[in-house]
């Protein structure tokens, strides 16, 4: 039965990317909706609205930092897999949903506000600082699962 | 560290000196224009709108002349233009430019007028072209088309829908006027949707005919040419020529007006300045002889302006202090290092009245904190290369964009450290092509320790550091307290709080917990122990009983502070969120990593090294960009929400003096010093 360990294991950074990633895509998505909006109105605000639909991307970003290290953990990358007990491979599966599944949440709200963001900078340019900000807080919770996905996965005895 | 205090300066002056002396205030551009006298008989406002529209109007044709230029002839520039700033021009150009302000106007006009021309000439080209169309289906007709017909008979031109077929109209005719004989039917042309025809009949039957006709949805055409329509067509396309060559004339003579862009953005920038002295001017209480101007000045600036002016022309200074309700605008005033971060403060909000400048206690944590998320020694270097040699090639950029990128170039250079503190040189790049290219792994020593191998540690270090940040703030809000002599203030909301917090620091440090996380025993002596609890309790209790102080029912009163004591949970998350140092300093260096591993897997050849180096160059950038974007927007995070959120409110009102707000040049000018 160990040959399932690892295969659990690959299912774990699968889901980190796969789910923030996914959720990282329809946010910046929502965003770009609201930022082509802008830039047709007013050209001159093609950098600020592109940075503020930038924000919700970064949760891809800790999904494929999840997924990373789950690869090189287990071997996948740089070959020599590593022997896992089925155990250790649900243990790892379940290290990466955190990122899986609050980047995708996360992602798709973080792109609504940055949508919204995106708002007042098209009506108030000069309030910039202020509307970076909105987006910024929803990424926290984002920070907190990579944390954790990242501490448990380094945690785990291979 | 400060906010500039600002005084009152009034200065009562002869109408002789209004202009000079107006104009000499605006380069000197230190005084915000506020009158506080209010109607009175002997002083009257002058009504200078009429001049200022005037004015106004004047730079915006100014304006509006340099965008057609724009368009049809595109000044050069540089990728870098919008950092070049605004050129500086020699007051004896100023001069020369200034009287020629008239022809320019009209260089303006003209310009203007072309412009008009040309999108007349594009409209009348359309609605040929629209004519040439609703002729085509009639040139096969080869009589004009405004041929009536002959003596005894008479020609119907006009279409009908498009099922309708030369049987069918026969048919009808016959139909409906059986006695006309010899009607004849020609279809012209015949499209999809419409038939084109041209009917002959006798003239007396015509009416009957067309009657007939008309009853099958026949019509006749829209407009009716005097010529015949093949003819009618070569004229009409021998006019949109004409059109057209009218349309290259007068681009090519706009373009004739490129040598006066620089003279127009002189005469734009001369207009919007009066615009603005005109604004103040019907602001200014005036007598028969004399007038009075007004405002705040920062007290630095007060005495030399009054010394210049009471020295060259004569007039009364009066400088004052403010009165204690007055609200004051707000100039923030830093040490040059910090300076930079005042960009950071204002987009949050300038300190309201009572309140400190933040800035230069700030500007510390803010390098540190943006250098430790980024955190990698060669990003760092090129973020403060770039940004020197921006700052350095483009001196006359303008004074926030100069800002900013110094802000940058500091953060450069804590990323720097940081890089070298935790080992990071683009990731993992010298692992990877000392194993790749010279087979043997060369891992460049980390000063400090390596966050990937470590996080824990590093994640305590990043809360330690939330800890100090915060302690800082609720320090600052404490200092505040004892400079308005709130001292019940000051025990009860800071030092309290510090008494609960240092208590449980205290408690959790010797923990079993805190042990499994850091792998650290911590003993204390029991005395301290003691200590941690007494402070703890103390605190608390302090916190339940006080907080509540201003409530007079005691019930309602131990309520609000219980609630209060709830904010422990505030304090939490404030520290948890600088987890945000170690999170965001690993996704740029393991994101680093994944782009060198994708480079390494490639084969050891040329081609494998080519592709090594673009793999290398777009990723990296990409990594750059997107987490220095991270790191800006968590460092302002930090200082926003966690730092400014303990003793920070802003709202002040930035200051606004009445200078030459132009848009294009500045003038050379001698300056008050």
């Amino acid at each position: 039965m160990s040959e399932l360990g690892i295969v659990y294991a690959l299912l774990g950074a699968a889901v980190a990317v796969l789910l923030s990633g996914t959720g990282s895509a329809i946010g910046v998505g929502i965003a770009g909706q609201a930022a082509s909006g802008v830039v047709t109105e007013d050209p001159g605000k093609f950098a600020k609205v592109l940075i503020i639909q930038l924000l919700p991307g970064t949760q891809g970003l800790y999904g494929l930092l999840i997924g990373f290290i789950t690869l090189s953990k287990i071997g996948v990358l740089g070959g020599g897999l590593a022997d896992l007990s089925v155990q250790t491979g649900l243990l790892i599966l379940a290290a990466c949903l955190p990122i899986g599944v609050v980047g995708l949440l996360s992602a798709i709200a973080q792109g609504k506000t940055a949508a919204a963001a995106i708002g007042i900078v098209a009506k108030k340019p000069d309030q910039f600082g202020k509307a970076m900000l909105f987006p910024a807080m929803v990424e926290t919770y984002a920070i907190l699962a990579l944390l954790i996905s990242f501490l448990a996965v380094s945690g785990i005895q291979v | 560290m400060a906010v500039l205090e600002m005084q009152r300066i009034s200065i009562c002056a002869m109408k002789k000196d209004r202009k000079a002396i107006l104009e000499k205030l605006q380069s000197f551009g230190a005084l915000e224009v506020n009158h506080v006298i209010g109607e009175d008989p002997d002083f009257v406002r002058m009504d200078t709108a009429g001049q200022k529209l005037g004015f106004e109007k004047a730079a915006s044709s100014a304006d509006q002349a340099l965008e057609i230029l724009e368009k049809y002839a595109p000044e050069k520039k540089s990728i870098f233009s919008s950092l070049e700033g605004k050129e500086l021009i020699e007051p004896e150009t100023e001069k020369e430019v200034q009287a020629e302000r008239r022809e320019l106007l009209k260089t303006a006009k003209a310009l203007y007028d072309l412009d008009r021309e040309r999108a007349e000439q594009l409209a009348s080209i359309t609605k040929l072209e629209n004519s040439i169309e609703s002729l085509t289906p009639w040139l096969p007709l080869d009589v004009p088309m405004k041929q009536k017909g002959t003596r005894r008979t008479a020609m119907l031109l006009g279409s009908m829908p498009g099922e309708m077929t030369m049987e069918r109209i026969c048919e009808v005719i016959a139909e409906k006027v059986p006695d006309a004989v010899g009607t004849d039917v020609h279809i012209v042309s015949s499209e999809q949707s419409a038939v084109y025809l041209a009917v002959v009949c006798m003239r007396e039957d015509a009416a009957q005919v067309e009657e007939a006709l008309r009853s099958e949805g026949f019509a006749r055409p829209a407009q009716i040419w005097d010529d015949v329509p093949a003819y009618q067509k070569e004229e009409l396309e021998g006019q949109i020529a004409d059109c057209r060559q009218r349309i290259a004339q007068i681009e090519e003579e706009i373009r004739g007006y490129a040598d006066q862009r620089e003279k127009l953005k002189i005469v734009a920038d001369y207009y919007r300045v009066r615009a603005d002295k005109y604004a103040v001017l019907g602001q200014l209480p005036q007598s028969r002889r004399t007038f009075v101007i007004s405002g705040y000045i920062p007290r630095s600036c007060a005495q030399k302006v009054a010394e210049y002016l009471a020295g060259k022309y004569e007039c009364a200074v009066d400088i004052e202090d403010l009165k204690e309700d007055e609200e004051a605008p707000v100039i923030l005033k830093n040490n040059p290092f910090s300076a930079n971060m005042e960009g950071v403060v204002e987009s949050y909000g300038l300190p309201a009245k009572g309140e400190i400048d933040p800035t230069t206690i700030m500007s510390f944590f803010y390098v540190f904190f943006f250098g430790m998320m980024l955190s990698d020694a060669a990003y760092g270097l090129i973020v403060t290369v770039v940004c020197g040699i921006l700052v350095w090639r483009f001196p006359r950029m303008s004074a926030g964009m100069k800002k900013s990128l110094k802000l940058f170039f500091y953060c450069g250079i804590s990323t720097v450290v940081w890089g070298v503190l935790f080992g990071g040189y683009f990731g993992n790049i010298v692992d990877i092509v000392s194993a790749k290219f010279f087979g043997r792994t060369i891992t460049p020593p980390a000063l400090w320790f390596v966050p990937l191998n470590e996080p824990m540690k590093l994640l305590l270090y990043s809360l330690l550091f939330g800890v100090i940040h915060l302690f800082t703030g609720l320090a600052i809000k404490g200092y505040l307290c004892i400079r308005d002599r709130k001292y019940m203030d000051f025990f009860c909301d800071v030092v309290l709080w510090f008494m609960l917090l240092i208590g449980l620091i205290l408690m959790l440090l010797p923990s079993s917990l805190f042990a499994s996380i850091s792998q650290m025993e911590i003993v204390f002596p029991v005395a301290l122990n003691t200590l941690a609890k007494v402070l703890a309790a103390a605190g608390a209790i302090g916190i339940v009983l006080m907080s509540g102080r201003s409530n007079k029912n005691p019930a309602l009163r131990i309520a609000l502070g219980a609630y209060d004591l709830y904010n422990i949970t505030g304090w939490l998350s404030d520290v948890l969120s600088y987890s945000r140092l170690l999170a965001l300093g690993l996704a740029t260096g393991v994101i680093a990593s994944v782009i060198n591993q994708m480079g390494s897997m490639l084969p050891n050849n040329v081609i494998g090294v080519i592709f090594f180096i673009i793999i290398f160059l777009v990723g990296h950038s990409m990594n750059l960009a997107i987490n220095l974007l991270g790191a800006y927007v968590h460092t302002n995070r930090l200082q926003f929400v966690e730092f400014f959120g303990k003793f920070y409110e802003g709202g002040g009102r930035p200051f606004h003096p009445f200078k030459e707000n132009t848009k294009y040049a500045d003038v050379k000018e001698e300056t008050l010093s």
